[in-house]
């Protein structure tokens, strides 16, 4: 007993890890699905609705309506991908090959670990954050992290070895370069304002979700959180941004060569940044779990609040993936150079000039 | 052991001679397609990029050769009615109908006025079912993958009329030299009325989606740009030619098939670029289904095929069976093909791409002795190395997508 009281600290944060992991990819699965059925009825179609599950399946009402909704098809995607032929072709760098569809999934994976989904409060009123680790330095440790990305698709592009890759690479590098710096810029006012100098949350995101209890901060910083939306549009390479890819001229961008499980990890990959950028979002600018903005949360202390304020939280993840979506299949691609007239001439001096005007506007403050 | 090592720092007087050279540095050839999704078909371009711009770019084509004007010396001309089809696979029924029309003119075969309507209404169709796709395919080259659905879902239904029609969705082989394979269906008019009355929201959708829409005109506007001048000197026609701002449309400068008859309108545009042919398009497609329309109000009764042309048009399959005369004639024309003097004639149809002209040299007979077909896909294709240089790579895209050719015409 003491021995299993002694190992409870490491095997607890290993088992919410393995959830966490499980959830995560379950809903970057269910996210593909979102997209394949909201972009066919945004084109008249019906999308994925023959996967049927034998026993789920065979009930009488309810699986008709689950297989006409295509609950089962993310499993019959996912067995695809495994059960392809593993084709390499034969002029690619072996070792990198690989290890890039690896390091393209992992950023994404890692920067979860920050990432507050919800609160509990206990019996004496105090709220906890509930993340795998509430990092002081929340907010950097994703701007770091996420920023590796872009080496699995300069890795993918460059052991290829072959042309059109090499052009999916160099833009998406370029891009996503670019961007990031207008990213950067762009939340600078949201952490300025949410914790003040000293204050005991410093860059975590917890801090900046307790702040936006009464208010949500893209209410009064809609020019941060537009900069930033478009910003994490060109971060995770969605059309209108989708340089990288450009199915219709670079074919299919970095992942022209890869096939089979290799892909599905670049196609995961894309779906799962989806999901932190919609997440990091809410928590930025809409308020994270915290009900509408001008209202008191309703849900009550204890665990019954804590799982109301995590659903709260993935619902409005799921209206951003939504909204991701919906862009995607609304709008045409911009042109290579256009993207990049776009971050640095448009976003990155207008992120630079909000950052001026709120720094000036809280020195004015704090003079008065 | 030591060894030595030679370092040349080389002749500096000629290295600086090169310095422009080496600043430039290198091109890079590009191979797009044969098999690409850019393409449309198999074409084949030698690009060669200097960075992301198009320095070079040669068009090859070849790939869907089939010699179809050889074939057709070995056939008889209703024989060779399915082969027009595999033309410009997107508006068959246009390809039929100008192919019958170059026969008929070498035999000055006058088809009956029913007969001339509803050929019309074939063309303006096929008009409508090409231009329907040109647009779409438009919009899914610039990234817009939403309108390429909405047309092909409008084409499908466009298929279902051409299906109750020809019997056939795609491949029509509609006309017969001297009239047409049947007479329309009943209530089918009915039913075109229907489409048309459909297809016009999905257009002003489509218009909503893309016309006004800032990323698309930045893609588009000043791209691909063809001047006046060589729009004429490479021999550009249809809707290529006239967005430069040339006012020639068969139609109207050469009218066939009653076309004389109807009012429309002939959409021009004004800088030749890729903005500008997808709006006349747009355009075009609202037009046809005003002469739809008028079709559908003044479609004259009687024959749909030339009664009195007793050597070419082989009579319908219940007066064959039922009088002696017809069986003759039908076994003839079967067994030796519809009788065209000799000479020769040239007509040149307004399709959906352009001109399609089918040059016909008969030595009497069932068959061409020579039979020479002109595609406007050619012609438009022949600008790309013109056209695209200077462009960025992204744009080879957009360019190939609004000059709307299509393979099967232009490698014939």
């Amino acid at each position: 007993m003491t021995l299993f009281e002694a190992w409870l600290p490491v095997i607890l944060p290993v088992i919410f890890a393995l959830v966490m992991i499980s959830v995560f990819m379950g809903m970057c699965a269910y996210a593909v699905l979102a997209e394949r059925k909201i972009c066919s009825y945004i084109q008249g179609r019906v999308g994925p609705n023959r996967t049927r599950l034998p026993l789920i399946g065979n009930v009488p009402i309810l699986g008709d309506f689950l297989t006409g909704l295509g609950i089962f098809q993310p499993a019959a995607d996912g067995l695809k991908f495994l059960f392809k032929e593993e084709i390499t072709p034969g002029h690619v760098k072996l070792g990198y090959y690989y290890l890039a569809p690896i390091i393209a999934l992992t950023p994404a994976l890692t920067t979860m670990v920050v990432l507050p989904f919800g609160r509990y409060v206990d019996a004496a009123g105090v709220v906890q954050p509930l993340a795998l680790a509430n990092l002081d330095v929340g907010f950097l440790f994703i701007l770091a992290i996420s920023s590796l990305g872009v080496y699995g698709i300069v890795l993918a592009g460059w052991a290829s070895n072959s042309k059109y890759p090499f052009l999916g690479a160099i833009r998406s590098s370029a891009q996503m370069i670019s961007y990031e710096l207008a990213l950067g810029v762009s939340i600078l006012p949201v952490f300025m304002w949410s914790a003040a100098p000293g204050s005991e949350y410093g860059m975590s995101l917890f801090g900046v979700v307790q702040a936006q209890e009464t208010l949500w901060i893209g209410i009064w910083q809609p020019l941060s959180a537009l900069i930033f939306l478009v910003a994490i549009f060109a971060e995770t390479n969605r059309l209108p941004f989708d340089m990288a890819e450009s199915e219709t001229d670079l074919v299919g961008g970095f992942h022209t060569e890869y096939g089979a499980f290799k892909f599905g990890l670049f196609f995961v990959a894309e779906y799962a940044h989806i999901i932190m950028g919609s997440a990091i979002f809410v928590l930025l600018f809409a308020g994270g779990w915290h009900f509408l903005p001008g209202l008191a949360d309703p849900w009550p202390a204890g665990p019954v609040g804590a799982v109301l304020s995590v659903l709260w939280f993935l619902a409005k993840i799921a209206f951003m993936i939504f909204f991701f979506i919906w862009i995607r299949w609304t709008l045409p691609r911009f042109r290579y150079d256009q993207v990049m007239s776009l971050g640095w001439k448009i976003l990155l001096p207008l992120a630079v000039g909000n950052l001026v005007f709120n720094t000036l506007l809280i020195a004015l403050i704090d003079a008065l | 052991m030591a060894t030595t090592k030679e370092i040349s720092i080389g002749d500096l007087g000629a290295r600086a001679g090169k310095a422009e050279e080496e600043i430039n540095g290198e091109t890079m050839a590009l191979n797009i397609g044969p098999s690409h999704p850019t393409t449309h078909g198999v074409l084949r371009l030698l690009a060669e990029l200097d960075g992301d711009i198009i320095t070079k770019c040669e068009p090859v084509i070849g790939y869907l050769h089939r010699g179809d004007e050889k074939i057709a010396e070995n056939m008889t001309y209703n024989q060779f009615v399915p082969y027009t089809d595999r033309l410009d696979y997107l508006a068959p029924l246009a390809n039929n109908v100008a192919f019958a029309m170059a026969v008929e003119k070498l035999a000055a075969l006058e088809v009956p006025e029913r007969c001339q309507a509803i050929r019309v209404l074939c063309c303006e169709l096929a008009r409508v079912s090409s231009h329907l796709l040109g647009i779409g395919v438009f919009g899914m080259d610039a990234g817009a993958w939403t309108v390429f659905m909405y047309t092909f879902t409008e084409r499908e239904k466009l298929y279902t009329l051409f299906e109750e029609l020809t019997g056939a969705r795609f491949t029509t082989s509609y006309t017969r030299i001297g009239g047409v394979a049947r007479d329309i269906p009943e209530g089918w008019l009915g039913r075109v009325t229907d489409f048309i009355n459909g297809v016009l929201p999905v257009l002003d959708e489509i218009d909503k989606l893309l016309t006004r829409n800032r990323i698309f005109i930045d893609r588009t506007q000043g791209i691909g740009a063809i001047s006046r001048e060589d729009a004429i000197a490479y021999g550009l026609t249809g809707p290529n030619l006239r967005a430069s701002g040339v006012d020639l449309d068969l139609r109207k400068d050469k009218p066939y098939l009653g076309y004389e008859n109807y009012d429309f309108d002939v959409p021009i545009g004004t800088t030749g670029d890729c903005y500008d042919r997808y709006l006349l398009r747009a355009e075009e497609v609202r037009q046809s289904v005003r002469i739809i329309r008028q079709v559908i109000d003044t479609i004259p009764d009687g024959s749909f095929y030339a009664e009195d042309a007793k050597r070419i048009f082989s009579p319908p399959k219940d007066k064959v069976l039922t009088s002696m005369e017809e069986l003759i004639q039908n076994f003839m024309i079967t067994t030796e093909g519809p009788q065209i003097p000799a000479g020769e004639a040239y007509f040149e149809a307004e399709n959906p791409k352009g001109a399609l002209g089918f040059f016909v040299v008969s030595k009497g007979g069932g068959g061409p002795y020579r039979l020479k077909i002109r595609g406007p896909s050619f012609c438009s294709l022949s600008i790309l190395d013109k056209l695209v240089p200077g462009h960025y790579m992204t744009d080879i895209t957009v360019i190939l997508g609004s000059l709307d050719f299509v393979m099967g015409e232009c490698d014939r």
